[in-house]
């Protein structure tokens, strides 16, 4: 397999990059890790003209404490938020998801920037991002705006970056005390994507009820979503296993479900409720031990 | 028949590959012009600052295994080609040739990375490290040494990869779990079922230490 020919550029700033995007419009396409991008490339199903090659710009690869709040750099690999000792303790949800994506070849190229431009309906990131409440960064000629991770994911692939945006950063608060988090994911067997995967993050009041919970689903419908239902069902609860269960029962409500060879709806709306009930319980179990602990 | 090939993509995999094309054709200008035209010319001109390479060839600069290599090519050249087809390092295995498999695995400054699915042109100023590097010819890697010890490969077509991938984990997991064996090699797929030879491999080269070029057994010492 070969891809149609293109031009290849390889700007050495983001400026420079932004400015050959724009010129570019339709024709060209911004390449990051390529590991979305030049399989389907190769499958013909995307034919730029020019690849806008960011991996060279060295500031867009980064990983940033900044106050209460963590940045990253759009072309930050998997790998190294996997591997981050800073993001380990401010933000573990991030390690644990990179963890879950792919194989060690993947998460050595792949970005967490590309992911969320490319928003693989089974990719990881969406999850994370919509349950940390994160920002995403959009810079092009027209200036930069900071994109609400609930706004960002569109439709199946689509997303709120305009075509003549590059994806700069991503940022969201660290984990606050009395709170925890967690992935929980089932890997498609042959594929490694998300038949699901279920965020949380709960954070705990002063008498051990839950103060807020935030729920990112990946992998059931067109895209990563926020499971509202859930959230409003543990808002100011104590967490019993009878209120979890209860809570869990809407993580699929009013999301159109894929159905496939591996999983019909059915199942893939079972699977959201399963997984997003193990994926509270784990959080809540941390939430539990970092309140305990200090 | 590539289009065939390529409804089977490995990808998210939860609607079925034909919406997902029909999508990407309808939905193109959504994602940038995933669809843009089939012409070779480029249309807009270069930017000043920015040289642009290509579509045909270019020169391009490989470091592979300690060596500089100039060779000439289309960007569109992935390095898992670069390697076979212009530089005859044919170590590397081309099967999937879009990132699912493992058989084209050579490390790129020292992380496993599937050859395929990076542009050659991409891959300059990096230090490519290829199965060739892990023998001199009389003498090998433990993780060869342990791959034949343990009965890890069969037809070998998936070996080089394989053992690329064993070696990469190693220099980062020097003592590993078998379940960290596991997770770190789900990267390579194997057709002949030699997964668990190979992760006895794995775990027999850990304990022979160092990464160090030795003699097979019995074998004279060229080198001592
Ligand atoms: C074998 C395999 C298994 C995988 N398994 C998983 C998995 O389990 N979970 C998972 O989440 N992912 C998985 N992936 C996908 C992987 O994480 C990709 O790396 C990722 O989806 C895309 O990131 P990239 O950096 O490679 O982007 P690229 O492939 O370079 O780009 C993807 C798209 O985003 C655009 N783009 C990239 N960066 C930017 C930017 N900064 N601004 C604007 N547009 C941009 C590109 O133009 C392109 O359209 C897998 C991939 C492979 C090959
Ligand atoms: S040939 Fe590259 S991963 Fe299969
Ligand atoms: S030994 Fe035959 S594919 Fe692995």
């Amino acid at each position: 397999m070969i891809t149609e020919p293109f031009g290849y550029h390889a700007p050495k700033s983001l400026s420079e990059a932004v400015r050959l995007v724009a010129q570019f419009g339709a024709d060209g396409k911004v390449l990051a890790g390529g590991h979305s991008l030049i399989p389907l490339m190769k499958l013909r199903l995307a034919s730029p003209k020019h690849l806008v090659d960011i991996g060279g710009i060295s500031d867009l690869s980064y990983i940033r404490e900044d106050g209460d709040e963590i940045q990253i750099g759009a072309t930050t690999t998997h790998f190294r938020i996997e591997s981050s000792d800073l993001l380990k303790t401010k933000c573990p949800l991030l390690p644990e998801t990179a963890g879950e994506i792919g194989d060690a070849q993947v998460r050595n190229k792949g970005t967490m920037g590309g992911s969320l431009a490319h928003s693989d309906p089974a990719g990881d990131w969406p999850a994370a991002i919509l349950a940390l409440d994160a920002e995403i960064q959009a810079v092009s000629a027209r200036g930069e705006r900071w994109i609400p991770a609930r706004e960002f994911f569109v439709d199946l692939l689509a997303t709120a970056l305009k075509g003549d945006e590059i994806l700069t950063a991503i940022r969201l608060p660290a984990l606050p005390s009395r709170a925890g988090d967690a992935y929980l994911k089932l890997h498609h067997p042959a594929s490694g994507f998300a038949v699901v995967g279920a965020a949380a993050r709960l954070v705990l009041g002063e008498n051990g009820s839950i103060e807020r919970a935030a729920l990112g689903i990946t992998g059931i419908g067109p895209k990563a979503y926020r499971a509202a239902a859930v959230e409003s069902a543990l808002a100011g609860k104590s967490p019993t296993t009878k209120r979890l269960e209860e809570a869990s029962a809407h993580a699929a409500d009013g999301v159109d479900a894929n159905s496939d060879l591996y999983a019909s709806a059915e199942y893939r709306s079972h699977l959201a409720r399963v997984y997003t009930r193990r994926a509270i319980e784990k959080a809540l179990e941390r939430a539990q031990e970092r309140t305990d602990g200090r | 028949m590539k289009d065939k090939r390529g409804t089977s993509r490995k990808g998210g995999g939860n609607r079925n590959a034909l919406s997902r094309r029909d999508f990407l054709r309808a939905g193109a200008t959504v994602s940038g012009g995933l669809l843009a035209g089939e012409s070779r010319a480029i249309s807009a001109p270069a930017a000043p600052e920015t040289q642009v390479l290509g579509p045909d060839e270019v020169p391009v600069t490989l470091r592979i295994n300690g060596t500089e290599n100039n060779v000439h090519m289309e960007p569109r050249v992935t390095l898992l080609d670069a390697l076979r087809n212009h530089l005859d390092i044919t170590g590397a295995k081309r099967v999937c040739d879009r990132g699912t498999c493992g058989a084209c695995t050579v490390m790129i400054d020292g992380n496993p990375t599937y050859s395929c699915s990076v542009l050659a042109i991409e891959a300059q100023g990096h230090e490519i490290t290829t199965i060739e590097s892990l023998s001199d010819g009389t003498r090998f890697d433990p993780v060869i040494h342990a791959f034949v010890a343990n009965d890890a490969q069969q037809c070998g077509f998936c070996t080089p990869g394989f053992v690329m991938a064993c070696r990469a984990f190693l220099n980062k997991h020097p003592h590993p779990t078998l379940d960290q064996v596991k997770k770190g090699l789900s990267g390579n797929l194997c057709r002949c079922g030699t997964y668990h030879g190979v992760e006895h491999a794995v775990l027999e080269a850990a304990g022979m230490g160092h990464a160090g070029v030795m003699a097979p057994p019995g074998a004279p010492d060229r080198k001592s």
